[in-house]
């Protein structure tokens, strides 16, 4: 039974760290229309700004703000470039690839290919007991920002005029243009929100998972896959889509580590094959 | 080639075979070529950098010229890739036309590229590359593991010392599941066993394991006396430090392989993994005058203590050094210049002690247990404090016993039953 | 024929001939990049007839070429069997492959249809990555399966120049169809064709069955050329690759899959000898190609709009 409880906090803390990645793709997917292929890579690049922020103040959380603010200038400059794609599915998967791959190489000259980890701060460095195990701190830290980012998100789309601008822009945004509203504003600011969450999610995953030059692969392939099942542009369907896929990762390799990939694709190829807009998606 | 040259070198191989070494030839002139191939972007790019780092020192201390020849060294990049590694392989072979090939990193790029060497006869050098097979059961020709190591020979000795000197009686082994963790566990669980300790259960985990916790229950349930832990670069560096914050440290005792308590890794990491036991012929805390000249050298060089993938290119580069001078630069003759390697012993090296290599193209070398230590500037290595006197692949088994039984696989772990 | 159309065939015609006289004048390692480009380009050209004529952009040929290279491997290496059935039961691998992969897609589209064969991709590399006794696991299978008459770099170099000239001139033949146009149809309207009585799921699979016997043959001529094969040239990487390839010479102009995959495979080897940055000039090759030339390097020389 303790055992059990043990996977399941583990398969939650991981699924935390992934619902702040896949947030933000989820977002800019569901209303921008846009893949961003280079959100992984926004992700170790992230990471790697919180490292050598965390280096030079001793401050975790001046790392963590460091990396927000660089990435979301970034931001501004990809959402700028994705301008010549505007509507053209492969254009953008050539756009955010080519920058992708540059930030990729970029990291490698300056950080080196070395896996680098984040030090976790004094604050949580130790274990909880919890039933009869530990656990780190941290990751209860890390299930704690993940489930509070949720809320954060979910206040923001449901109770605020800015967040009634996006959804309506999800569903619609020809009528929303039609209306008046300046809607690349809300592309840049929702744009921005989504780097602000991929800089956090790499920030607190250089602590656990670590930075390294293949990262950015890795976690751009779970961010897919979690909005695929969760369907795009929807909070609820990122959050339950990284709980699902987190759950199979986990589990999946307790009881069938021969499978490990399999284990996640296998229900996801199946699901949109039959559901194409995932869980709680709206169609294109 | 000629009839001139098909005398010289026949004249050459005839006289060799009396132990004339010290002919002295019209030599070809020209610059020796080499060809270096290493990971320096993907998955193994750390240890890919410094296997050039450490390939590159030798010739920066030494000089760039050897048995009267100037010597070109083209670096190329594998990519962590076999079909990448291919291409740059023909790449070097047939239009940089080098002399012979050096390096790699990932098992499954040696292989792709020592397949090519097969069909072309370039001579490949393999110092990190550790499949068994290559030196045992499916060996080439013209593919020496100089400076390198198979898998399970340092596995082997640690399964002794696990048993005899650590009293332990249970081991669970967790590695990645691949060819090179079958290997290494394979070695450790076969001499264990054979003691009679009992292997009480195997976990493997994928390469790229974001998140060991689930193992740690797992192992926390089984038991055992020891874990011995398999993993390499980034899942190395996770597993220790989850492996310290989920409180394992100190509860079960922790064996390493010498990929987990590499330098690559630990240097990165705080005191995560103080304290580990592993095996390896490399140990860059030996207080041996040549290791730590050597230890010194490379610091200056690169700024940062040599890891395995460095010290092996550096001794490679050595030995080359010394079969080329040997035979005054004339290495256009391919099966003299392998069959000279083969028999160089390499008397001064940073090991300290001489090494050589067994008849099937793999080094015999003394085996130390090293244990990960902090230094007195904060920094941590590996020390040595024990060791095993001239181990080979073979560990004490004969040769042509130990290939009878099937490579080490997921499924084939060496395991004796009581 | 069109004047489009002639412009294409000239060219494609000296490029032929040049492509015929190449082993006199270069060497051998030009030689074998050549023969690569040739088996890319039909690898990126299949994709094309996906993407570019039925407008579903796929990310799981990847998966159909190196599962025809495995079968072709496996029958040769553990099997034992002739080089010439490895290339048969290679093809029907392939359309096996992409039957399967058809039935389960085709009724997604757009950026789903991406995502979807991304998955159903990335399920065929861990089966083999995971499947080590058939599939050899990491470490792939090895082993020089060309036939005798082949062995020869020229010889196999002639013999990938061949096939590629056929397979382009099929591959163009079936575009110009009355079912490569019903393709186009589907890509502009699917619910108009589908009022016209097209049974538009079928259409697409039988298109996906055909660039997938495509990729396959790519992928067979690949295992020979390489004589080794392993799950990275199974993985997404490969999927992407050759997509990169279509896109940078222009979707949708079959063609330009030719000249994307020239351009690619220069880029990587070529730049690295410059450099060891030349991922890094890829990427930005990439970003600065979609700025400049958006519908590709032939879309542009024949100023067709963009799709």
């Amino acid at each position: 039974m303790s055992f059990f409880l043990f996977q399941l906090i583990n398969s939650l803390t991981f699924a935390a760290l992934l619902f702040l990645v896949a947030s933000g793709f989820t977002l800019i997917f569901g209303l921008m229309r846009i893949v961003n292929l280079a959100h992984g890579a926004l992700y170790l690049l992230g990471g790697y700004i919180a490292y050598a922020a965390i280096h030079l103040t001793g401050n975790f959380f001046l790392g963590i703000v460091c990396a927000v603010a660089i990435l979301a200038i970034f931001g501004i400059f990809e959402q700028y470039l994705l301008k010549f794609a505007r509507g053209v599915d492969l254009r953008q998967v050539l756009i955010t690839l080519g920058l992708a791959v540059m930030i990729n190489d970029l990291c490698l000259v300056i950080f080196g290919g070395e896996t680098l980890s984040i030090p976790v701060p004094e604050l949580f460095k130790n274990s909880l007991e919890v039933f009869d195990f530990t656990y780190p701190k941290y990751r209860l830290f890390v299930l704690f920002v993940g489930a509070s980012v949720f809320v954060f998100l979910t206040l923001l789309m449901d109770k605020t005029k800015l967040g009634a601008l996006i959804r309506a822009g999800v569903d619609d945004r020809e009528t929303i243009e039609a209306l008046g509203v300046d809607i690349s504003r809300i592309f840049l600011i929702t744009f921005m929100i989504g780097m602000a969450l991929v800089a956090i999610a790499g920030a607190l995953g250089g602590a656990f998972l670590s930075l390294y030059p293949t990262a950015d692969s890795e976690i751009l392939v779970f961010s897919l896959a979690i909005v695929i099942i969760g369907g795009r542009g929807s909070l609820l369907g990122a959050a339950v889509g990284s709980i699902v896929v987190s759950m199979l990762s986990t589990f999946g390799q307790v009881w069938f580590p021969e499978l490990s990939y399999f284990v996640i694709f296998g229900p996801m190829a199946l699901l949109l094959a039959f559901r194409p807009n995932g869980l709680f998606g709206r169609p294109i | 080639m000629d009839r001139r040259d098909f005398m010289k070198s026949s004249a050459l191989v005839g006289l060799s075979t009396f132990g004339a070494f010290d002919l002295v030839l019209a030599q070809s002139t020209g610059p020796i070529k080499i060809g270096l191939m290493a990971p320096l972007t993907g998955v193994a790019a750390a240890g890919g950098k410094e296997i050039v780092e450490g390939f590159n020192l030798y010739w920066e201390l030494f000089g760039k010229k050897v048995g009267g020849r100037e010597v070109q060294i083209f670096v190329e990049d594998d990519g962590s890739n076999p079909d990448i590694a291919l291409q740059k392989a023909r790449k070097l072979t047939e239009q940089t036309k080098v002399d012979f090939l050096i390096g790699n990193l990932l098992a499954n790029t040696g292989l792709a590229v020592a397949e090519y060497a097969k069909s072309n006869g370039i001579p490949y050098f393999i110092p990190v590359i550790a499949a068994d097979d290559l030196t045992q059961r499916a060996r080439i020709p013209n593919v020496i593991r100089i400076a390198g190591y198979t898998a399970s020979q340092t596995t082997h000795p640690m399964g002794d010392y696990a048993y005899k000197k650590l009293g332990y009686r249970k081991i669970l082994t967790i590695s990645q599941d691949y060819t090179f963790g079958h290997e290494q566990c394979g070695g450790l669980c076969q001499v264990f066993s054979e003691h009679g300790g009992t292997i009480v259960n195997q976990l493997w985990n994928p390469l790229n394991t974001q998140d060991f916790s689930s193992y740690f229950a797992q192992i926390q349930a089984a038991k055992p006396d020891a874990v011995f832990c398999m993993e390499t670069g980034a899942d190395a560096n996770r597993f220790l430090s989850q492996w310290a914050s989920f409180g394992m440290k100190g509860k079960i005792p922790l064996i390493g392989s010498q990929n987990t308590t590499d330098q690559s890794v630990i240097r990165n990491l705080n005191d995560e993994a103080e304290g580990v036991i592993s095996a390896s012929f490399f140990a860059e805390g030996n207080p041996v005058p040549a290791t730590q000249k050597f230890v010194a050298e490379y610091t200056i060089a690169n700024k940062q203590l040599p890891s395995v993938f460095g010290f092996t290119h550096y001794i490679a580069a050595v030995w080359l050094a010394k079969a080329i001078n040997k035979l005054n630069g004339n290495i256009e003759n391919r099966a003299l210049f392998l069959d000279t390697i083969k028999k160089t012993t390499l008397e001064e090296s940073p090991l300290g002690k001489p090494v050589r290599l067994d008849i099937y193209g793999n080094p015999v070398y003394d085996v130390f247990i090293r244990k990960v230590t902090k230094r007195s500037d904060g920094k941590f290595w590996n020390m040595p404090i024990d060791s095993y006197p001239n181990v080979s692949q073979f560990w004490t088994y004969k040769p042509d016993e130990y290939m009878k039984q099937p490579a080490y696989s997921r499924t084939y772990q060496g395991i004796k039953k009581a | 024929m069109t004047l489009k159309n002639h412009y294409l065939l000239i060219s494609f015609g000296i490029l032929a001939l040049i492509g015929g006289f190449a082993p006199l004048f270069a060497e051998s390692y030009f030689i074998s990049l050549c023969t690569l480009v040739l088996i890319y380009a039909i690898f990126a050209m299949s994709i094309d007839i996906l993407a570019g004529y039925a407008g579903r952009t796929s990310l799981c040929h990847g998966a159909i070429f190196g599962s025809a290279a495995y079968m072709a491997m496996y029958y040769v290496t553990i099997f034992g069997g002739s080089p010439a059935w490895a290339f048969v039961f290679g093809i029907l691998m392939a359309i096996a492959i992409s039957l399967i992969f058809g039935v389960l897609a085709v009724r997604a589209s757009g950026v789903y249809f991406l995502l979807l064969t991304l998955a159903l991709g990335m399920i065929v590399w861990g089966i083999c990555q995971r499947w080590t006794s058939v599939t050899g696991g990491e470490n792939g299978l090895r082993g020089n399966i060309r036939p005798e008459w082949l062995a020869d770099p020229n010889h196999f170099y002639y013999f990938v120049l061949c096939i590629f000239i056929l397979a382009a001139f099929m591959m163009w033949r079936f575009v110009s169809s009355p079912f490569g146009l019903g393709l186009k149809g589907i890509r502009e309207s699917e619910s108009r064709m589908r009022s016209l009585g097209y049974n538009t799921t079928l259409h697409l699979i039988m298109a996906f069955v055909v660039s997938g016997i495509g990729a396959g043959l790519a992928g067979i001529l690949y295992a020979f050329f390489n004589s080794f094969i392993s799950p990275s040239s199974v993985s997404l990487t490969q999927s992407v690759k050759g997509l990169l390839m279509v896109i940078v010479g222009g979707v949708g102009t079959l063609f330009g899959s030719f000249v994307g995959a020239g351009v690619l495979i220069a880029l990587e080897n070529l730049v690295s000898s410059f450099t060891q940055r030349w991922s890094f000039v890829m990427g930005l090759t990439f970003v600065v190609t979609m700025i400049l030339l958006p519908s590709g390097i032939v879309g542009r020389l024949l100023a067709t709009k963009p799709s």
